[in-house]
Order: structure tokens, then sequence, then C-alpha cells
């Protein structure tokens, strides 16, 4: 059971062109500079934006396949979004927006509790901070059920300490998603703690050389290799 | 003092704001999130009125509505009855009329919306039509109310279009702008002044409401 891309898009200063695998209960992170291409992938696995080639296919189902002309809607993908920076409904308070597209307010509840923001249910998102925001927003791409969890640098907009404390809980509740997990970051720290699997993605593409100039110009490709060594982290490429 | 001319015009403004936000907000999203060819024709059109002199816009209305027109013979065919010089038939006119003043600030209440808002809702399952109705509207309210307020003061100041598709019936199609003209024509100034002054805090009251409004967001 995986989700399996291949994926080409040209755009204006450079083409896409990925391809990639990950399974359930696994979380694929894509590391690489801003501007590489990393969330018009994601916006093209959640539908958002179309592919000029490719596929994408999850299990057996065919979300998107250029020759045979499918391209199921985001609405029909049942995966689960968190975007950027808050996408949450502001008329609606937080409690609303985790059950937005979700019937069982039950679990709704306990998610709320899994992520210690029962008591802020009746607050709109204007009135939490950002970290609680984020958390609400988690909140609302699981309640949902998703067949894929995507998560676009989700922790960026969020102060060190905010975002260190969520990643710790991202990934302590980990071992509990039975789905694949894809996680888009520049940040090389959040990559190396979250990842089961990761991948540089730069203009577009998968590029090897990366870790290799990384490793050139700091000791942060040291650090990525080590930890692939230590953590048994898959460098896909 | 006319106060049935001051009545009619009261209903048709009502009716006018009722008929151009049901049609209007639908329209008005369209041109905000979709594109579509002859979209900026579209949009040419539904500005149109905002260009043309009111007289020009009732002439062609005649024509339009009479018996041998579009929207005159389709309405024949469905009810046996006529629109010129009736109630309908200057509500009509008068929501072409007022159109532009309910899809642009509607148009730019919609765009202001996140993108990204609309897209987290297509994402959580929620169809074109539901995300318009679960997060368009309610994130629209205050360039819904303000396109209401306008339609309503435009409509309560028609004049030429009005006078030309409905002509002057006393509790029919007589509103207070062609009560006021008329009375005028008569010299019957302190009728005119009456009714003239009926507007002032009818408009100020609206117009501190858009103030309000604007300032709030």
């Amino acid at each position: 059971m995986s989700i399996s891309i291949n994926l080409k898009k040209k755009l204006k200063y450079f083409d896409i062109d990925i391809s990639c695998e990950c399974p359930d209960n696994s979380m694929l992170v894509m590391i690489g500079p801003s501007g590489g291409g990393k969330t018009t992938i994601i916006r093209m696995l959640a539908g958002l934006e179309q592919p000029d080639e490719g596929s994408i296919i999850y299990n057996n189902d065919i979300w998107f396949n250029s020759s045979a002309g499918i391209d199921i809607s985001p609405q029909k993908r049942k995966l689960g979004y968190v975007f950027q920076d808050y996408t949450l409904f502001p008329h609606l308070s937080l409690f609303e927006n985790a059950a937005f597209a979700s019937k069982n307010k039950s679990e709704v509840e306990k998610l709320f509790d899994l992520f210690r923001i029962s008591h802020l249910r009746n607050r709109k998102p204007r009135q939490v901070s950002g970290g609680e925001r984020q958390r609400c927003a988690i909140c609302q791409a699981l309640a949902r059920h998703p067949k894929i969890l995507l998560l676009d640098e989700p922790f960026s907009a969020l102060d060190a300490i905010t975002r260190r404390g969520l990643r710790e809980e991202l990934r302590n509740m980990k071992g509990e998603f039975d789905f694949p997990v894809i996680y888009v970051t520049h940040d090389i720290n959040e990559a190396l703690y979250l990842a089961d699997e990761i991948i540089p993605v730069v203009q577009g593409k998968i590029d090897e050389s990366w870790i290799a100039r990384m490793t050139e110009r700091s000791d942060s490709g040291n650090r990525i290799l080590k930890a692939a060594r230590e953590q048994k982290i898959a460098l896909a490429y | 003092m006319d106060f049935v001319s001051l009545y009619v015009t009261l209903k048709l403004a009502l009716v006018t704001t009722i008929i151009l936000m049901v049609v209007s907000a639908p329209l008005a999203y369209m041109l905000a999130h979709a594109e579509f060819p002859g979209k900026s024709i579209l949009e040419t059109v539904i500005y149109l009125p905002t260009a043309l002199p009111p007289t020009v816009i009732g002439f062609y209305l005649i024509i339009a509505m009479g018996p041998k027109g579009f929207i005159g013979k389709g309405w024949g065919f469905v009810t046996g009855g006529s629109l010129l010089f009736t109630f309908t038939g200057i509500a009509v006119a008068s929501s072409i009329y007022s159109i532009p003043f309910a899809v642009q600030p509607m148009k730019a209440a919609f765009q202001k919306i996140d993108r990204r808002l609309i897209e987290n809702a297509y994402v959580l399952g929620l169809s074109k039509y539901s995300t318009f109705f679960r997060v368009a509207l309610p994130n629209s309210l205050s360039g819904i109310m303000a396109a209401a307020v306008l339609v309503f003061l435009h409509t309560t100041g028609a004049f030429g279009v009005l006078v030309m598709v409905g002509g002057s019936i006393p509790g029919e199609t007589r509103v207070a702008s062609i009560a006021i003209y008329e009375a005028v024509e008569m010299m019957d100034y302190r009728g005119a002044a009456m009714l003239s002054l009926c507007f002032i805090p009818l408009s100020f009251i609206f117009l501190l409401f858009i103030n309000k409004l604007n300032r709030g967001n």
C-alpha cells in the first residue's frame, strides 16, 4: 500500500520532473531550497494544479494519468492537506473548523484532546496563537480520515520554540498514522527529526548532488548523512 | 404629500435589492474566481448601464420588454400579461439598470477571499457549490451588505429608465423621483420639497452604514 508519483510540469523558470513512492505508515520529507517546486509538487498531488504529464497512483486508484486522461478532483482524492500558513475558515470556531469535513464530532473531540486545544474549541482562529491554529489545521486534516496526509511547511510561520514543540508532537504521533505522509520543508533539522525517507528537491528534480554541495558548503550535509546512518533514514536519491 | 409614490419607491428598491442579491452573488463569484471564454465581454455587458444614459437604457428596455421583444415575448408566453407599465416591468428594468452596483462590490469582496481558503474547502471535499455557500458567502458579508445598500440607494434615485418603461401610474409605477418631477412641473413646490426631504435622511443613514462597514474592514 503506497502512493506512487511520477510527475512532469513546465514552470516559468524550470521544469518539474519527479518520481518517487511513499508507503503507508511512512513519512517522506521533501527538502530543498525555497522556490524549488516542492509546493507545486504537493499541489499537484492534491489535485489543485494539473501536471503536464505523468501519473499519481494511490494503491490501485489512479488519481491522475495524463495518457489515460484521468484527473480526479481534489474533493474525491480524500486527502488531508495542511497549508504553509493559516487556512482555517475565519468565520467558524476552531471546533467547527476541525469538524468541517467530519460527521463524527466525538472523533474531533478526541483529536482536540490529543492536540491539547479542547479549551479553545469555541474561539475563532483570530483569537488564538499561530501554533494553536496549526494544531487545529492538523486536526481538520486528520478528522477527514485521509488516504494520505500532505504537510506543506506547516510550522514555517511559527516561532522557534512553538515549531520545536509541534515537531515533537508530530513525531510522537507519527506511528499512529496508517497512511503515507508527505512533508515539505526547507529546514534540515525538521527533515532529520521527522523523516523516514528524505528526498532533496532542487529546481523541480531530485538532485543527488544537493547533499554533496551542502556538505561542501556547511556541515548540514554531513549531518544529514550521519543522521541517515544513525536513524536509518533511507535517502531516496 | 404623495405617500403612495414613496411606498412604491421603497417597495421597488427592496424588490430590486432582493433580485440583485440572488442573481449577482453567483455571477460576481464566477467573475472573481473563474476563467472562461468571453469573461471580459460578459463583464463589460454587466457594467454597460454605468456608461449609458438612462434614457438609452430605457429605450432598449422598451424594445426588449415590449410585446415583440425577447423579454416581453417570454413574459407574455408564461403569464399572458405585459411587462411595460407594470410594477413587475419596472422591477425588471431597475434590476438591469442597477446590476453593476451589485456585481462590482461583490466581486471585489469575493476577490479579497484568500484563494487558499477556497482550495482548503475543495481538499476537504466540498463541491464548488457548497464552497460558495459555506465559505465564500460568509467571508464576504460586508461586501454583500455594501452591494445591497448601493443597489437600494441607486434604485430610490432612478428616474429616466423607470419613466420610460413604467410611465407614471399612481400606486403602480409612479415612484417618488417621478412624483417630484411631476410636482415641480405643476408648480407644487411644497409637495416636491416634502418628498425630496424624505430622501436626505434615508441616503444619509445608508451611506453612514456603508462607511461603518468599510471602517470595520
